[in-house]
């Protein structure tokens, strides 16, 4: 299996190389672009970028394993990040988890999404759902389900 | 209590984000036709008299900042903006960049003619997406428009990882890599973005920078006290009625804040306590908060920190270990892991509150929790780990009696 930008990505590429300094920089921006062209971070996509970068594959790895929104495995259910944090378990994030056990959908627990004033808060697919009650959750999941 | 409006004034207009509403209400004409008129130095001298101090936690003078930057260096000279916000309690910034996201534009545009930047980057947390999206439709719109002639904006996008929002981390994980916090400097300087010049200040921070340019540092200096001149934008979340972000003025009692625009604790409850500034600042008593005053020197003054201003609001029936309990997890789950007392203490004070929680804690878990605390301190690359040992003392410091008493307790949740 090989990994290949699409012509659009390519595009961009070309664009984002003018926007850096050094193409040391676009190993973040490449890493989200092959996360959502093909939903995770392959290692052939890795090497891609490395070829892209002129950065050594590990390098790309290393930085692509650091960050927790990048994912090196294929999700096969839906993702939902539910915050943990503080502010949300004052709120009740603990209740929200244990209606979402019963879901079938991948859970993760992240820490604080910046919605602590609108906790309990959960992530799907790049959005952020505030105030959520159980009712909420059921709501929310049958529209993306 | 007076109700002062510098960064926040348009957020509830309708389509506030729009170019043609913001241009409406006075965006890219006033502030900005003065600032081009002035010369770069003179600039910064209004930022310095004005006493603007950075907003996203730390709270250094921004005017002294700017003047580390080189006027007449032959390496480009470039701006980060640091949208990262990962504090928890905080979620300030990104009112702005959803609201009144030319407001920021205009700044970042001022600040770029003074510190001669030609390129600003605004370095914005992964999760923030949907609000980039916003913002990326607003420099997108200042493109068209020709705005954004003598300077280019870039937004690059962090991918989950708290220690990105110290600023020497967020430019190495805008050079690309993992984002490791740098050693300071001997003496004070600048911060190096592969290796050119560069300032790093917080959206809030260059957000206020048109108001100050408009109406002069006198007119930003009308608010606040002497040391904290003008306005932040407090958050407030937990047990409060009407959680969310108010501007405030510094120097504004913490309880008349809470009152005024939280509407106090919800479900008639007692306060119990207050962190004042984002997780990473110490825990105040209900006692303290009484007296306490939103500014950087009453609450340094009392032993804690003004941070980011976000509030985490708890009641009578907040169970503190398991509040520390929660505290520890984010820490261990966000060290970045380069020095052993951070990567190895946060873990190990986690596992110890879980004993104690558990209910087989003992006196002596609490001094070994207060020994770890202490190897933490002073003895690591960056302030991540001091800010962990100072919440842990305070935790234990206010609320011992609590940590001793677990296996007796009920447990209540919080
Ligand atoms: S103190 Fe912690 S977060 Fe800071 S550099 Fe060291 S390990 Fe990383
Ligand atoms: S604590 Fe959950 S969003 Fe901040």
């Amino acid at each position: 299996m090989s990994f290949q930008f699409s012509d659009d990505n390519l595009k961009q590429i070309e664009f984002l190389k003018t926007r850096y300094p050094s193409l040391d920089a676009l190993s973040l921006p490449l890493l989200w672009m092959a996360q959502y062209q093909d939903g995770f971070i392959s290692l052939e996509a890795i090497d891609e970028i490395s070829k892209i970068t002129k950065l050594p594959p590990m390098e790309i790895y290393r930085v692509a394993t650091f960050y927790t929104m990048f994912k090196l495995q294929k999700q096969e259910k839906l993702l939902v990040s539910v915050c943990k944090t503080l502010s949300c378990k004052l709120c009740g994030s603990d209740e929200i988890l244990d209606h979402l056990k019963s879901k079938d959908v991948e859970i993760e627990y992240v820490e604080c999404l910046g919605s602590c004033g609108t906790s309990p808060v959960m992530q799907i697919k790049d959005v952020n759902y505030e105030n959520l009650t159980p009712q909420k959750v059921d709501d929310i999941l049958e529209e993306l389900l | 209590m007076r109700e002062v409006k510098i960064v926040s004034k348009h957020f509830s207009i309708k389509d506030s984000h729009t170019l043609k509403v913001a241009k409406a209400n006075g965006a890219y004409s006033n502030a900005l036709k003065k600032a081009y008129k002035l010369e770069p130095k003179q600039i910064i001298e209004i930022i310095k008299e004005s006493g603007l101090r950075g907003k996203g936690g730390g709270g250094a003078p921004a005017g002294e900042k700017w003047s580390l930057m080189p006027q007449d260096s032959d390496k480009p000279s470039f701006l980060a903006v640091n949208c990262d916000e990962s504090e928890p309690g905080t979620f300030k910034d990104r009112q702005i960049i959803s609201k009144d996201p030319h407001l920021l534009i205009e700044g970042i545009l001022i600040t770029c003619h003074a510190i001669k930047a030609k390129h600003a980057y605004i370095y914005i947390r992964g999760e923030y997406k949907q609000y980039q999206d916003i913002l990326q439709g607003a420099i997108d719109e200042a493109y068209t428009e020709g705005l954004l002639n003598n300077c280019d904006i870039t937004i690059h996008r962090g991918a989950g990882a708290y220690i990105c929002g110290e600023k020497s981390a967020l430019l190495e994980s805008m050079e690309g890599k993992r984002g490791h916090p740098r050693l300071k400097p001997k003496q004070k300087e600048c911060e190096w973005y592969f290796s050119n010049p560069t300032l790093v200040n917080n959206v809030e921070t260059i957000a206020s920078v048109p108001y100050i340019i408009d109406n002069g540092a006198e007119g930003y200096r009308k608010f606040g006290t002497d040391k904290s001149p003008g306005t932040l934008l407090f958050a407030m979340s937990g047990h409060v009625k009407n959680r969310g972000v108010y501007e405030a003025e510094f120097g504004t009692g913490m309880w008349d804040y809470i009152e005024h625009f939280g509407g106090g604790i919800r479900d008639g409850k007692k306060l119990k306590a207050v962190i004042p500034g984002g997780a990473s600042t110490d825990i105040l008593t209900a006692d303290e908060v009484m007296e306490a005053k939103l500014d950087y020197e009453y609450l340094r003054s009392i032993g804690s920190a003004l941070g980011t201003g976000g509030m985490i609001v708890m009641d009578e029936d907040t169970n503190m270990v398991e509040a520390l309990k929660n505290l520890l997890e984010f820490y261990h789950e966000e060290s970045c892991g380069q020095c052993t007392p951070c990567r190895e203490g946060t873990g190990l004070s986690d596992k110890l509150v879980e004993k104690i929680l558990s209910g087989n804690g003992s006196s002596e878990d609490i001094d070994e929790l207060l020994e770890i605390s202490d190897t933490m301190n002073g003895k690591t690359i960056c302030v991540f780990a001091p800010a962990v040992s100072s919440v842990i003392n305070s935790f234990i410091g206010k609320f011992r009696d609590e940590f001793e008493a677990y296996n007796k307790s009920t447990g209540a949740k919080i």
